[in-house]
């Protein structure tokens, strides 16, 4: 992998549109460009800045930065065996590491190594100003400072320019295995329940009336718990698939909603695909999103609209207006002149 | 009016106590000096100070009133829980209200279904996995003070625990957040699996106060697991202790938790609770691994394997809740017993890489020699989360000062070494010396810019967690201003 250090000049190229008065456009492998509402300014590549930083595998942590595409990171984790701790999707061997956490979108591993957010330690950015800072580090404990590296993951850009990240990683499964068991919702639900903690589930996904559940770990373990839960052996790719948002079910038309919501939730018939063993539910739905809506607030919920064709709606209805205008001066507070991304989350920043 | 005001005090006006007492229950308005006195510390007593008044409301009504009067006067608030921080992140302002939230104690709801428990801020950490027990769950961040310390404080602080290496602070165990801004303005953030368009719940968890007061906190539950092991390994050098807990974690285990104490911190366990180590023990390492059946067996093979390798020479293990109690007790009253071995200790709390516990350790040994203080380790050595409680006498005149040296000389090694000043404790006013060194002016710059922006008025613990740029005029490193230190003035005990 190239290893390029291009920092200085990112932020030199940030501090003279902050000096401009005039919004950039982040963008790096470009893969990820439909996401968000279409935003105002020049693009400004990030992907030119690669390479690891550091990396010491006895420490299960990896300084990246931001333009490392993630099939290189991944290549480099892999000799040591190791894998990053959470599944971040890609769209293309152009994916970087820098736009997965912008998005912040976490794969089908959610509910059973957490969030990418929790999987971040530190990171250094480049203002809305210009210049370069440091939050966070690269240990698991550290509670000096405001938790602003953890702030930019999935803020769309719109905070301040990645320049490198700490992540941590976890050891690569010796084993990982696909089973698909034909139940209803509710006994999948349950099911899922009693396996949790007690066998290596580390995906579980819902469609057409078929539970399917991954399991990866040592080979000993894996080998257990498919005797117990029993099952066909289901297809190795699919959880690679919903990851990155691919197949059959990603292919049909319309705007893609996720809704989180309790994983008890019943199994809707508007819904195609239940994630994260229930706590996920992906829509197709185009036109007034109040269904939509009104069906999350149904079970104390949230909404998204990850990718849609009209752009001038973003992923987030608007949250209560005071906590809107405390969102917005957050924003300012990072990037007082809105150059970063304007209008990518919300109109006007 | 106001009994306990000092000279140097400004008072408030009749009209603002007038109305706070309205919004208070009957019993909810202390402003006796014998009433407020219990207020004027937290768990790192050498700082004290008595607030004018301290405001304990029952509901989150009451909180919003209380925060919207005190904008009103311009009144500073700080927010307290059960007062077990270890950073004075709790002491009062002089001029202000201590708002006491632990009469905010209710479960809201429990769902064990979907592994989430809403609470109020006044729930004890303990209490939410008593009332998850029955359903086979638990709440996983573990304060050691988790009898007493409440959910709200965990949240200020992003306290951690035992357990947070593998299960996490409690940043990553909190789902969804309501709080109020100084204004009295109430937000809702979060949901089921804590996305938000902004991650505002990550800036308030540790913000130590600073940003707005948590009123209600949707925590993650989690399944307890069918087995758990705990291991001792017994050592007969610190380095060989600190080397093993290395090689654990880089082979891929994550135990539940994986802590070490030195031979000081082992003396002072065993003459307060009666337990006997392996004699001859320079240093215990304590592990727990959980899961199912089959993960503690390979693990515990595993582990047995390299304590081994490192020159263990004696290994325990206990399955039984009983004798696991038993194998961690030394560990968990290892504070009360070393503060047994002199009148005063001083906590440090930094956290480095794994890989530097052994350069780390015999650095901080030479430190204690060259400063004649006796240091006791005793820490969260999995996640290299140090504690080295140095032993002191604060009657002595200049030993104080002395171990704050020392202490800043054992941040600053963290820090070299790629590490952080404060692993689990907070800020406060403690570290706020540290913050300067660890921080540029630039980043400072931001969080204030951050406090701000969710206190314009800067009324919530004013003083605290962040440094003003004027304290940090020595940029890259602690030091002494106007040649005092930062709270020569204050009490000590």
């Amino acid at each position: 992998m190239k290893d390029h250090d291009h920092a200085l000049a990112l932020a030199a190229a940030v501090r003279a549109a902050y000096d401009a008065d005039a919004p950039l456009e982040i963008v790096a492998g470009g893969t990820r460009r439909a996401f968000g509402r279409s935003p105002a300014g020049a693009p400004l590549s990030v992907a030119a800045h690669t390479g690891i930083v550091e990396y010491d595998p006895t420490e299960f942590v990896v300084t990246v930065r931001a333009g490392t595409p993630m099939v290189a990171l991944e290549e480099v984790l892999g000799r040591e065996r190791q894998v990053l701790m959470v599944d971040v999707p890609r769209f293309s061997a152009a994916s970087t590491i820098g736009g997965a956490l912008a998005i912040g979108l976490t794969g089908p591993s959610r509910p059973y190594s957490g969030a990418l957010r929790d999987a971040v330690l530190g990171a250094r950015i480049v203002s809305g100003t210009g210049e370069i800072l440091r939050f966070g580090g690269q240990v698991l404990k550290n509670v000096a400072g405001f938790d602003v590296a953890r702030l930019m993951v999935g803020s769309y850009g719109t905070l301040g320019l990645l320049l490198d990240v700490s992540l941590r990683v976890a050891r690569c499964a010796d084993a990982e295995v696909v089973r698909d068991l034909a139940l209803d919702w509710r006994t999948a639900h349950a099911a899922l329940r009693r396996w949790e903690g007690a066998l290596p589930v580390t995906g579980a996904c819902y469609a057409d009336g078929v539970l399917h559940v991954r399991l990866a770990g040592r080979e000993e373990r894996v080998a257990a718990a498919c005797q117990i839960i029993g099952g066909e052996a289901g297809e190795p790719t699919l959880f690679h698939e919903l990851r990155d948002l691919r197949g059959p079910f990603f292919s049909q038309p319309g705007d893609l909603w996720r809704l989180l919501v309790p994983s008890d939730a019943p199994w809707d018939p508007q819904e195609t695909l239940i994630d994260w063993a229930g706590a996920q539910r992906f829509w197709r739905f185009s036109g007034d999103p109040q269904p939509v809506l009104e069906h999350a607030a149904r079970y104390r919920g949230q909404a998204m609209r990850l990718l849609g064709a009209d752009r001038s709606q973003g992923p987030w209805a608007a949250p209560a207006p005071a906590t809107m205008a405390l969102m917005a001066r957050v924003k300012a507070a990072m990037d007082p002149r809105a150059i970063l991304n304007r209008g990518r989350l919300y109109p006007d920043w | 009016m106001n009994e306990n005001a000092e000279p140097n005090r400004r008072p408030w006006p009749a009209a603002f106590m007038r109305r706070l007492g309205r919004i208070l229950p009957p019993d909810g308005l202390l402003q006796k000096s014998a009433d407020v006195a219990v207020y004027e510390c937290d768990g790192l007593p050498v700082y004290r100070a008595r607030p004018l008044a301290v405001a304990l409301p029952r509901t989150v009504a009451e909180v919003g009133q209380v925060l919207a009067l005190c904008t009103e006067y311009g009144v500073p608030v700080v927010a307290r829980g059960a007062g077990t921080g270890l950073s004075g992140g709790a002491l009062p302002h002089p001029e202000g209200v201590v708002l006491g939230l632990a009469r905010l104690d209710r479960i809201v709801a429990l769902d064990p279904d979907c592994r989430l428990a809403r609470v109020e801020p006044g729930v004890r950490n303990l209490a939410i996995s008593e009332a998850a027990q029955p359903f086979g769950l638990f709440y996983a961040p573990d304060p050691s003070s988790q009898i007493a310390c409440t959910i709200g404080g965990n949240v200020a602080e992003n306290a951690g625990g035992v357990h947070c290496l593998k299960y996490g602070l409690t940043t990553h165990n909190v789902l969804a957040l309501k709080f109020f801004t100084a204004d009295g303005v109430l937000h809702e953030i979060g949901g089921p699996t804590g996305e938000a368009p902004l991650d505002l719940a990550a800036l308030l968890t540790g913000s130590e106060g600073l940003l707005g007061v948590v009123v209600e906190i949707t925590v993650r539950l989690r399944p307890r697991p069918p087995a758990t092991v705990a291991w001792l390994a017994a050592f007969r050098s610190l380095e060989d202790a600190a080397a093993s807990v290395s090689q654990v974690v880089s082979e891929g285990i994550i135990p539940a938790g994986l802590e070490l104490m030195d031979s000081l911190a082992l003396s002072a366990a065993q003459d307060y609770t009666g337990i006997r180590y392996p004699e001859g023990s320079a240093a215990v390492v304590l592990a727990e691994v959980d899961g199912d059946d089959l993960a503690v067996v390979l693990d515990g093979e595993r582990l047995r394997a390299i304590f081994m390798a490192h020159g263990a020479f004696a290994l325990q293990q206990a399955s039984r809740d009983e004798d696991r109690r038993r194998l961690w007790l030394g560990r968990k009253s290892a504070f009360p017993a070393v503060g047994r071995l002199a009148p005063d200790y001083y906590c440090m709390d930094g956290t480095i890489p794994r890989r530097s516990l052994v350069p780390v350790l015999t650095e901080i040994a030479a430190l204690s020699r060259r400063y004649g203080r006796p240091v006791a380790n005793v820490f969260h050595a999995g996640d290299g989360n140090l504690h080295p409680l140095i032993l002191y006498d604060a009657a002595i005149p200049g030993q104080l000062e002395r171990v704050e040296a020392l202490g800043a000389d054992i941040l600053r090694l963290c820090l070299r070494h790629g590490g952080t000043i404060s692993g689990e404790h907070g800020v406060g006013v403690e570290k706020l010396d540290g913050m300067c060194a660890q921080f540029s002016a630039a980043e400072l710059a931001v969080f204030h810019a951050l406090k701000s922006a969710f206190d314009p008025h800067h009324l919530l613990n004013p003083g605290k967690a962040v440094p003003t740029p004027a304290r940090c005029v020595e940029p890259g490193g602690m030091h002494v201003h106007e040649g005092r230190l930062p709270f020569s003035r204050l009490e000590r005990f």
